[in-house]
């Protein structure tokens, strides 16, 4: 009996989780990109395998235990001479190898074609995206201009995301056009996405830093090439400067509104420590902490920004 | 010199403030602990409590202090668990500010892992295992009680945090640079690294010692291929904990070297790596999943096949997927991390060496399936936990295979999809193992039963809740809500499912409140088990009086294959002449009670470290270091002999024929 009150108790969680499937479409499963897409079809392939396994194993179980269950009708029972048997063991290997295989392939091809721009034909934008306590930095470096907290993209064109941090790690994640990619201190990494249509997508961190990480929200506009040209040009006529030190002031912790300058200082943030302060490379042997602060002036005369700081991580 | 011994550098907040929550607590642990001390004094139980407990070196009772510790921990983790779900029942409230959500995230984190599940699975090895494989204790029985005190100081100086000096913050992962000295100096980080290292040590000295026990204390005839499976599982996971403990000691050392001394492994500055950390910590830490998981298989199979009244179906097969899984487990940690950049090619192979963990995992579950098969399945309280595990696991093993999906998981990872894949795992396999383990193991620990009813009203509400909690969390997960969010913007779609999900952890915390109720109610009104084989056992653990005596077994029985007491009850049924040993004097260990002063002094030695008082953890090192040279100068006089016929009056005592 109350094995069957459980039974009606699941029914009813199942169907309740059912009734709120209309509303799944947001997120991962509204993919909106190439690079989203491509990630949805193999969630859904892997989820249609899965599926096989789960309800194979929830057949068996429920059956096993009807089946079997003790009755009153066998106090007789005598423990049958079964121990194992070698073709069921060979069966449920295969099986489960098989699978494997038919995610297996999927997921290595999707791993290295996602390292690609999602459409090789087009001329792609680069946009450097920096993250820093508790904020979102995208520096344009083809058009000269820097946004916080919102970055504006053109639909159809393939971004190339190149992505460090100044303190924690944080991790870059815009669900709606693919997948993340950690932003991590000292070390340039990057990820492709791409809007097939204008609009506004939401992204955030996922990766924990601290205090306010929560509130590391932002905004991904995706808007045609011409508005986005428009859009470039108005900034680079209208918004302020942005100087080295307003630059520095924007990485001390805090929560900063959205901000749009027409240019942006020189500093590789590679080279920053944790505090955003410059990392002191010993060029001298007797090289004290002492010198930090005039070293610190001398300090941003950049090389280039892919250049490989002595902390690049392999 | 007075310098060194005198400068106590006090912490901005020594004791945590601010917050009636937190004062609440203070004053109910110092009101508590008057209450424990009123109690002994009052009661003149301090002689027996030392006797007795503090000083013991008997596994049983060793294990028995492992599980209640666990329990406590199991309590202090879900609590924190229903504050944090009570924080996101509803978008943007303020029941919890960030601060207060970071912390209670990364204590409920550690304390699950390390503080709960590790002692609860090592406290069923002491009860069991020796009883299991017929011996009458570990092999080192003062260093089992090494074990659990070094656990125990390094859980209450862990647990101490959230009242003095503030609880660590930067999750239980505690990657780098975040919990580095620059980003988060304090005592709350050193809490993390010198709690988490003093257990480390109980759990290093845990795992050799259970694989010695198992490797040379079996009794006589009792095969490595005779062995019972949680015996299996427990060696296995001995070897699991050898091998990946030290990695974490290391990392720990190396980020409090870090954090106290000014070192830079972890630092940008001075050429350190922040990313070493997230190697190190998986690498430790992903064979720790198993560490936790296989026991617990351990335990699945005694109980399928006991409550099915079946032989296990493909021992050789569940053993072999056992060593399998523990071999792969070494070889996966990098999933942990698919998205910090790693190349194309080290993400693929690790992605299929992480699927092919299935294989043998889907190979253990079609065998307890099919142990089933032709049984006859009795549906007592622990066989329904078990039982529950199944399809619960199952969603957390295909949810499992999706991540270990590279690309896919560039989708998944730190979502609540993840933290719904792992809290299936790990309660759907890990706390359902040590509930149905404690449930069978309790009229042996005890010598009276827990009340079936209030036992499968414990299940029910428990799994329902469970299941409510966490499938809408693989939801919002999919919608984008990642992990330690202390709050969340509404209009996401978010809302509803939080709050479902927060209905569904109150129905486990009154699961919860069920299951400890039934052991006090019971305690005074449960039925005795009067045979000490209450479920028809098949193993030598069942062959004993329930609870067993101090020696074990009066004789240490012959065994004669796999499932050695239901060969003996067979053979009993079948009439053949038993012949009657002749009881001889037994040797035991004495009492000792080094191992509950060396702890101590270790925690002293911790709490001045995360202080930074140097000269405080100097000295409770040293009297560390002084106990052990003591004790290795007073190795003599350890043991002594239970005279015949004191054995025979115990033996009789507990209705045996002698």
């Amino acid at each position: 009996m109350r094995l069957k009150t459980g039974y009606v108790a699941i029914f009813f969680t199942m169907a309740l989780l059912l009734s709120g499937c209309s509303s799944l479409k947001t997120g991962v499963l509204n993919p909106q990109g190439p690079v989203a897409k491509e990630q949805y079809d193999l969630i859904m392939w892997s989820i249609i395998l899965m599926s096989i396994v789960f309800v194979a194993v929830i057949v068996l179980f429920v059956y096993m235990l009807v089946k079997y269950r003790a009755k009153s009708t066998d106090e007789e029972y005598v423990e049958p001479e079964e121990k194992e048997n070698k073709w069921l063991e060979v069966i449920w290997t295969t099986i489960p190898v098989v699978i494997i295989i038919a995610l297996a392939i999927p997921t290595v091809k999707s791993t290295f074609k996602l390292e690609k721009s999602p459409s090789p034909n087009q001329k792609p934008i680069t946009i450097q995206v920096t993250s820093a306590d508790w904020k979102w930095i995208f520096k344009y470096p083809e058009q000269g201009i820097e946004t916080v907290n919102y970055v504006k993209i053109p639909a159809n064109v393939p971004v190339r995301f190149e992505l460090n941090a100044v303190g924690p790690m944080n991790s870059f994640w815009v669900p709606e056009l693919g997948g993340q990619e950690y932003t991590m201190p000292g070390m340039t990494m990057y990820l492709w996405l791409e809007a097939d249509n204008p609009g506004t997508y939401i992204g955030r961190s996922a990766n924990f830093s601290g205090k306010d990480f929560t509130h590391m929200q932002f905004n991904v506009h995706s808007v045609t090439q011409s508005d986005f040209d428009a859009w470039v040009a108005n900034v680079k006529k209208t918004a302020p400067k942005q100087t080295e030190a307003m630059f520095k002031e924007l990485l001390k912790p805090g929560l900063v509104k959205e901000q749009t300058y027409s240019s942006y200082p020189d500093v590789d943030v590679n080279k920053l420590d944790e505090n955003g302060k410059p990392i002191l490379e010993p060029t001298t042997p007797h090289h004290h902490g002492t010198t930090e602060e005039t070293k610190e002036e001398k300090k941003p005369e950049n090389k280039s920004t892919d250049s490989h700081s002595h902390n690049h991580h392999h | 010199m007075k310098d060194f011994l005198f400068n106590f550098k006090m912490p901005e907040h020594f004791l945590v403030t601010g917050d009636p929550l937190i004062y609440g607590a203070q004053v109910s642990i110092v009101l508590a602990s008057l209450a424990i001390l009123f109690v002994l004094t009052y009661y003149k139980k301090w002689g027996w409590l030392w006797r007795e407990w503090l000083t013991t070196v008997d596994h049983k009772k060793i294990g028995i202090l492992y599980l209640l510790a666990s329990l406590l921990m199991l309590f202090r983790g879900g609590v924190d668990a229903l504050l944090m779900r009570m924080q996101l029942s509803a978008p943007n409230l303020n029941f919890l500010d960030a601060d207060h959500y970071n912390q209670i995230f990364t204590t409920h984190g550690v304390i699950m892992i390390l503080f709960m599940a590790m002692p609860f699975l090592i406290g069923l090895m002491n009860v069991a295992i020796p009883l299991q494989i017929g011996a009458r204790d570990v092999a080192f029985p003062a260093l089992n009680a090494v074990s659990f005190w070094m656990f125990a100081a390094g859980c209450m100086l862990f647990n101490i945090s959230f009242v003095i000096g503030g609880s660590p913050d930067a999750g239980w992962t505690s990657y780098t640079p975040l919990a580095g000295n620059q980003l988060d100096p304090g005592p709350g980080q050193n809490y993390y690294l010198l709690g988490l290292q003093i257990a480390g040590i109980g759990t290093l000295v845990s795992g050799i010692n259970f694989l010695v026990t198992i490797l040379k204390m079996r009794a006589p005839g009792m095969t490595l291929w005779r062995m019972p499976l949680f015996s299996w599982s427990t060696l296995i996971t001995s070897v699991i904990i050898i091998f990946a403990f030290p990695v974490l000691t290391i990392a720990l050392a190396l980020l409090t070297l870090d954090r106290l001394f000014g070192f830079h492994f972890f630092t940008l500055a001075g050429g350190g790596s922040p990313m070493m950390w997230a190697n190190l910590f998986w690498i430790w830490g992903h064979p720790e999943v198993y560490i936790v998981i296989l026991p617990a298989f351990g335990l699945f199979s005694e109980i399928f096949s006991t409550f099915a009244r079946k032989k296990l179906f493909g021992y050789g097969a569940m053993v072999y997927s056992m060593l399998a899984i523990s071999g792969l487990s070494f070889l996966v940690w990098v999933h942990h991390f698919f998205t910090m950049g790693s190349g194309p090619w080290i993400n693929s192979i690790f992605s299929i060496s992480t699927m092919l963990i299935a294989i043998p995992t889907g190979v253990k579950v079609f065998n307890w399936l099919f142990t089933l098969h032709k049984g006859r399945i009795e549906f007592k309280t622990p066989m329904l936990w078990a039982l529950g595990f199944i399809p619960v696991f199952l969603v957390g093993g295909i949810t499992g295979v999706m991540l270990a999906a590279a690309p896919a998981d560039y989708q998944y990872h730190n979502s609540y999809f993840l933290i719904a894949h792992f809290h299936y795992v790990l309660i759907g396999g890990t706390v359902y193992g040590c509930i149905a383990g404690l449930v069978y193991y309790w009229p042996k620990i005890t010598g009276f039963l827990l009340n079936e009813r209030l036992g499968k009203w414990a299940f029910w509400w428990f799994t329902a809740g469970f299941n409510m909690c966490f499938i809408p969390l693989y939801i919002v997960g999919l919608k984008g809500m990642t992990r330690r969010m202390y709050t969340y913007p509404a209009g996401l779609g978010w809302e509803t499912w939080n709050l479902i999900a927060t209905i569904g952890a109150f129905g486990m915390g009154i699961g919860f409140i069920i299951l400890v109720w039934n052991m006090i109610y019971s305690f005074r009104r449960g039925e005795k088990d009067t045979t000490g084989d209450p479920w028809n056992g098949r193993t030598l653990e069942w062959m004993t009086s329930s609870p067993a005596a101090e020696y074990n077994f009066a004789v240490i029985p012959k065994v004669k294959g796999l499932d050695a007491f239901h060969l003996m009850k067979k053979e009993r049924a079948e009439g053949r002449k038993e012949e009657t040993p002749e009881i001889k004097p037994i040797h035991m260990p004495k009492s000792e009670g080094f191992p509950v002063v060396m702890s101590a002094f270790m925690f002293i030695s911790g709490f001045g470290f995360v202080f930074e008082w140097m000269q405080i953890g100097a000295f409770g090192l040293l009297g560390c270091v002084i106990t052990m040279i003591w004790r290795s100068f007073n190795d003599y006089d350890r043991d002594y002999y239970i005279p015949v016929e004191e054995v025979k009056k115990t033996e009789l005592a507990a209705g045996r024929r002698v």
